[in-house]
């Protein structure tokens, strides 16, 4: 098997606030393949954004990495110098946030700022790097790309935004690009274009994603393998179809379960209970556990990932196998 | 069918503000250029009594504003609202109790310096549905009957969860005694496992105080679940209305089918990343709609006709209705696939 394209081992992330230590990532691993689409699912607090910032050595004080590896096709991430880690940064592996408006700089055009993206790391020709630009934004779907370079962002609509941030973002090809919510913002129809898009863009270009969302039908319909976060943890995870269908952990299965599709309309849905629990003060075995259904004395101990082939959870009480196919 | 709530030929044009010459000029008899936006172009609904309508569409579609204007936030620019024969709205101010709004953000819709008791007490008093001396057990009943803890009324919005503050913002719209619930977007900034919540407790609720209620959500999945009728809007017009579960099984418009169409569905039973249709380009800017279907520089139906006259609301059956010139063609299509 060849190296992946992304390998994260025990990944944790800490922020040593004043009331205290914010657990916000606790133990992350996972490979990716070049050209795999991995979705990162988990509801606000879950760490899954961290995780995102993390792997590009964007943490901010007081947040600190304080354990684990990121290996980049086979360099270590998390021991570079801060110049070593920039020379990467938006070259080897890039990301692309929620919020366009904010990641694009409003005084400068598109062109102008992808041609600051190129110099920050190749010494290009003005016209071989214009080339470049115009390539990239008519490959994301900017009608008339090469007029558009001469557009300031407030010209654009959000999608067209997302589709400019999206463009720089993969100016340099990268290994790896993480993007974090970039759909949500945005309405159903461009969502799915750019959806769609993103899927033809990992299979052609050989980039591999990790998609953050709070959505399991967006990500579902992307990712060719699930990690489900829950308080800092993966607390599943395994191939699409497998995950969705028959899930392990408690945690997953609600998350499905609760979704209006999955319920005859106007009946009551499937909830879980409670809230998701503090980061500051988590229960001292599965975080889950004060919400689970399936909860017993055994929860008071952290339960380990266990691992059967692709898949793994992090659970003692895993959800039995779903006799076939839902209806 | 008796009407419980009337909307009989509403529009909303919002322009820009004039400046102090503008205004002269105008007084004057002058020419002043005003691009106003339509928000809301010619609606006329009915909602039955205990009735849920939803209301679904993009952003910018004027769901939101038809929502304000239902609730006597904004007057309407023409056009009135009615609930049992009587006005929401008289001279540009609400004139009634019997309808109230429980919006989308419940950290903007909470006043953070009002004890969350105090904030649910205030419209009540002041309209006499109970004395200040009772208030506290008046507040403490709404607040076991949306499920929270009584014991909190004396804690500030910022102590509590999204979803607990979500809840505040329900009783406090319940608390006024209304008939007709609007729900602005109420579980799109909630966590997914809080939505479920959510949606329960409003399931619950509108049956047990048999409210009429309009649910506003960009969220098919939500509204086709809490739901007995739905209209699509685009671009301030209503394209689309009928049971949720005719428009949504066999779209009538064809936006309503692409809107569908793009919704990413969690399908378990696909080996392969599942394949959704996606509408091309997107929606014009309000202020210069295209001639004739807003829709029809995006509609693969689109003829001739589309480009000069906006199709007018014709009935699909008694209970249906669509404004398309080629509705059975887009019928066809979806009783096909």
């Amino acid at each position: 098997m060849t190296v992946p394209a992304l390998s994260v081992q025990g990944l944790t992330t800490h922020f040593f606030t004043r009331a205290g230590v914010v657990k916000a990532v606790d133990g992350v691993s996972f490979d990716l393949a070049q050209g795999e689409i991995m979705g990162l699912v988990g509801e606000s607090g879950s760490g899954k954004t961290v995780t995102g910032f993390s792997l590009l050595g964007l943490v901010d004080p007081p947040g600190r990495i304080v354990e684990g590896s990121i290996k980049l096709n086979g360099t270590e991430l998390t021991t570079l110098s801060g110049s070593a880690l920039r020379a990467r940064r938006g070259r080897e592996i890039s990301m692309i946030f929620q919020d366009p408006i904010a990641t694009l700089n409003p005084l400068l055009t598109i062109g102008q700022q992808m041609q600051l993206a190129i110099a920050a790391h190749e010494r290009l020709g003005k016209r071989a790097a214009l080339a470049r630009c115009t390539e990239l934004l008519t490959q994301v779907g900017i009608p008339s790309a090469e007029a558009r370079l001469r557009a300031y962002p407030h010209e654009f609509s959000g999608g067209m935004r997302q589709r400019v941030a999206i463009a720089i973002a993969l100016l340099h090809r990268p290994a790896v690009l993480v993007a974090d919510e970039p759909t949500t913002a945005l309405d159903v129809s461009i969502q799915a274009q750019i959806l769609l898009q993103m899927r033809e863009l990992a299979a052609e270009t050989g980039t591999a994603m990790i998609w953050i969302s709070h959505d399991l039908a967006v990500v579902s319909s992307l990712a060719t393998k699930l990690a489900v976060m829950y308080a800092g943890k993966i607390v599943e995870q395994g191939p699409t179809a497998a995950l969705l269908r028959d899930p392990r952990h408690p945690y997953t299965a609600g998350l499905i379960a609760s979704l209006p599709a999955m319920t005859t309309p106007g009946t009551p849905l499937t909830q879980i209970r409670g809230t998701t629990p503090s980061l500051l003060s988590l229960p001292p075995g599965c975080p889950f556990a004060p919400r689970c259904d399936k909860q017993t004395e055994a929860c008071v101990q952290k339960p380990a990932m266990t691992l059967d082939g692709p898949r793994g959870w992090r659970c003692f009480h895993p959800v039995g196998q779903t006799a076939g196919a839902p209806t | 069918m008796s009407a419980f709530l009337t909307i009989d030929n509403v529009s909303r044009l919002f322009g820009p503000k004039l400046n102090t010459g503008e205004k002269i000029a105008v007084k004057l008899g002058g020419k002043v250029e005003t691009r106003s936006v339509r928000a809301v172009s010619d609606v006329t609904l009915s909602v039955s009594k205990g009735e849920t309508l939803g209301l679904v569409g993009e952003s910018g579609c004027g769901k939101s504003t038809l929502g304000r204007l239902i609730a006597g936030i904004l007057p309407p620019s023409s056009g009135t609202v009615t609930i049992e024969g009587v006005p929401v709205m008289s001279n540009g101010k609400k004139v009634t109790t019997r309808v109230q709004t429980v919006f989308q953000d419940p950290f903007a819709s909470l006043d953070p310096r009002m004890k969350v008791g105090e904030t649910v007490a205030e419209g009540p008093i002041a309209h006499g549905l109970t004395t200040r001396a009772n208030s506290k057990a008046y507040v403490a009943e709404w607040f076991e009957r949306v499920g929270l803890d009584p014991v909190w009324v004396d804690r500030y919005p910022h102590q509590f969860s999204g979803g607990q503050r979500q809840r505040i913002a329900i009783a406090r719209a319940l608390a006024m005694q209304p008939d007709l619930l609007i729900c602005d977007e109420p579980v799109a900034s909630l966590d997914v496992s809080i939505q479920a919540q959510i949606i329960n407790l409003f399931l619950e609720l509108t049956k047990r105080l048999n409210l009429t209620c309009v649910f506003i959500s960009h969220d098919l999945s939500v509204v086709q679940h809490v739901s007995d009728r739905v209209a699509v809007m685009y671009l301030g017009r209503i394209v689309e209305l009928g049971p949720v579960a005719q428009v949504f099984g066999h779209p009538a418009h064809p936006y309503t089918a692409a809107l569908f169409g793009s919704v990413p569905k969690l399908v378990l039973d696909a080996d392969e990343l599942v394949h959704f249709d996606t509408i091309a380009g997107e929606v014009p800017s309000p202020l210069s709609p295209p001639a004739g279907c807003y829709y029809h520089p995006r509609c693969p139906l689109a003829s001739s006709g589309c480009r000069t006259a906006p199709p007018p609301t014709t009935p699909v059956s008694d209970v249906r209705s669509v404004a398309c010139y080629h509705s059975d063609q887009q019928l066809d299509r979806a009783k096909r696939s």
